[in-house]
């Protein structure tokens, strides 16, 4: 692995009075997918928003590319290359396809905005279909695609990632999931949450359990997925069933 | 068994786009049926359309053979049918407890007759809830956050208590927008085995729009598939996933 691009250590942060977050320590290199996972509840999608700058860390520290970033604004940790894909009110509804993909380009030079557009539309064929289409009527799973393709439109060097795969057909999580494949194989790291544990597992090349805000276990994706401890916190018994018959892992 | 809730020739369009196009879909008392299909193929629309949030442009629906179409979602549900929705709905500044504690139905304490004159029934009837609505938070295990505001629950620990809400109220039908969606794992085996126990012991009818296959799979007596607007198929779970039709708009490799 190269030098780790994100570097966060035991971070803190919570709402109003409420802790969430009570230190979680991560790396993730530029040219790897990081799988974080854990119980409901554990804290995985405040962990993104407190790197991502959209919650502010009360404690610890997170740094990105060498620079210390906590408590950075989100547009300047986007201008900096760190995407981050929420996982609910992703896209804005009342704009059309294209021009949410436009808004992604901003954080670039103007004249970069046009080929990156093109470059990401290229990538996904459905955003071509519906360039025209508002947003707010397409279905949940398609608006996952036009987030994840806008985030792409910034060029980012690392992606945050709240559960990609959430609402998403089996196909349609095939979709997502080579593509993130993809996006390692361009050099752009992933930071992601993901329910799909087994899936992501699969995928990642690391792994992090959360619980209760905490780091509880952390390793290869392949040794968390047949950890016992993983097993009983989190995976369950079915997750240990073999796939479906014709099919890869679920 | 007999049809509960009968959709026919059902269609609606948005703004030319035809979201769901003369589907038509039977949900057999005390039967599980999954309603599964892309993104995009009108899933959603159409629970919208039988819930009333959405006004059919055409067709007719049924609910335990009385039309419900032309009803709002509040008469709907008085008629016996609950949802859950996608993006989980709370009361975000009532805690845990009391979100699910309203969900239940009969609550005599509403009226000021029931809170003068049948003052021991309304306190049997209040505590009955309260250990009921316990027993629902064990068992989505939000009950550490029993007395927490609920606007403090993350997004998945939300849809949960959605879920504990529909089991309070316990509809004769219960529509179910992606329960599985952001669940972990392990818990995921959990709440089938309820939704299992709730056909089984009472009689609850569902119909859910789900992804997760290792669900629709082992939960579900028919499943209904939907592809553009319209209705694919319908089967038992091992006709659905051996067609190719369903593998190749919707299961990919998965079959």
């Amino acid at each position: 692995m190269s030098d780790p691009a994100l570097v966060v250590r035991d971070l803190h942060a919570g709402y109003d009075e409420v802790p969430v977050l009570r230190g979680v320590s991560l790396h993730g290199g530029a040219d790897e997918i990081v799988a974080v996972i854990g119980p409901n509840g554990a804290g995985k999608s405040t962990f993104l928003k407190a790197v991502a700058g959209i919650v502010r860390p009360t404690s610890g520290s997170v740094a990105f590319g060498g620079d210390d970033v906590t408590g950075a604004r989100p547009d300047r940790l986007t201008r900096r290359g760190l995407g981050f894909v929420p996982q609910l009110d992703n896209v804005f509804p009342t704009l059309t396809v294209a021009e949410n993909l436009d808004v992604g380009a901003q954080a670039l030079a103007r004249r970069d905005r046009h080929d990156a557009v093109a470059a990401v539309v290229e990538q996904f064929p459905l955003l071509r279909e519906r360039r025209r289409q508002r947003a707010g009527t397409l279905s949940g799973g398609q608006r996952k695609l036009v987030a994840l393709a806008r985030a792409l439109v910034g060029r980012p060097s690392l992606l945050l990632l709240d559960e990609p795969s959430a609402g998403l057909s089996p196909r349609a999580t095939d979709m997502v999931f080579d593509e993130l494949e993809g996006v390692r194989e361009r050099g752009i790291g992933i930071v992601m949450v993901e329910q799909n544990a087994r899936r992501a597992l699969s995928l990642a090349d690391r792994g992090y359990v959360l619980d209760m805000g905490r780091n509880a276990h952390a390793g290869t994706g392949a040794d968390l997925l047949v950890d016992p401890r993983v097993i009983e916190l989190y995976l369950g018994s079915m997750t240990a069933a073999p796939p479906p018959p014709g099919g890869t892992s679920r | 068994m007999s049809a509960l809730l009968e959709a026919r020739g059902v269609s609606k369009a948005f703004a030319g786009v035809r979201a769901v196009d003369d589907a038509s879909l039977t949900v057999e008392s005390g039967s599980i049926t999954a309603l599964i299909g892309p993104n995009g193929a009108g899933k959603s629309t159409l629970f919208n359309c039988i819930s009333g949030f959405v006004r059919p442009d055409h067709g007719h629906i049924e609910l335990a053979g009385r039309r419900i179409d032309r009803r709002p979602p509040h008469r709907i549900v008085r008629a016996g049918l609950g949802r859950t929705f996608q993006t989980a709905r709370a009361l975000t500044r009532m805690t845990v407890l009391d979100n699910v504690r309203l969900a239940a139905p009969e609550h005599p304490g509403e009226q000021l007759w029931g809170i003068v004159a049948r003052r021991a029934a309304v306190r049997r009837r209040e505590q009955e809830v309260t250990e009921q609505a316990h027993e629902l938070l064990r068992l989505v295990r939000l009950d550490a956050h029993a007395g927490a505001l609920s606007g403090t629950l993350s997004g998945g620990q939300r849809k949960l208590l959605d879920l504990a809400r529909i089991l309070m109220a316990a509809p004769r039908l219960i529509l179910l927008d992606e329960p599985m969606a952001g669940v972990a794992p392990a818990l995921r085996e959990e709440l089938l085995a309820h939704v299992l126990e709730l056909r089984a012991g009472r009689g609850l009818s569902f119909l859910v729009v789900e992804h997760d296959l290792g669900f629709v799979m082992q939960a579900s007596d028919r499943v209904v598939v939907m592809n553009e607007g319209r209705v694919l198929m319908g089967g038992t779970p091992d006709e659905v996933r051996n067609d190719d039709r369903v593998i190749d708009a919707y299961l990919g490799t998965h079959a």
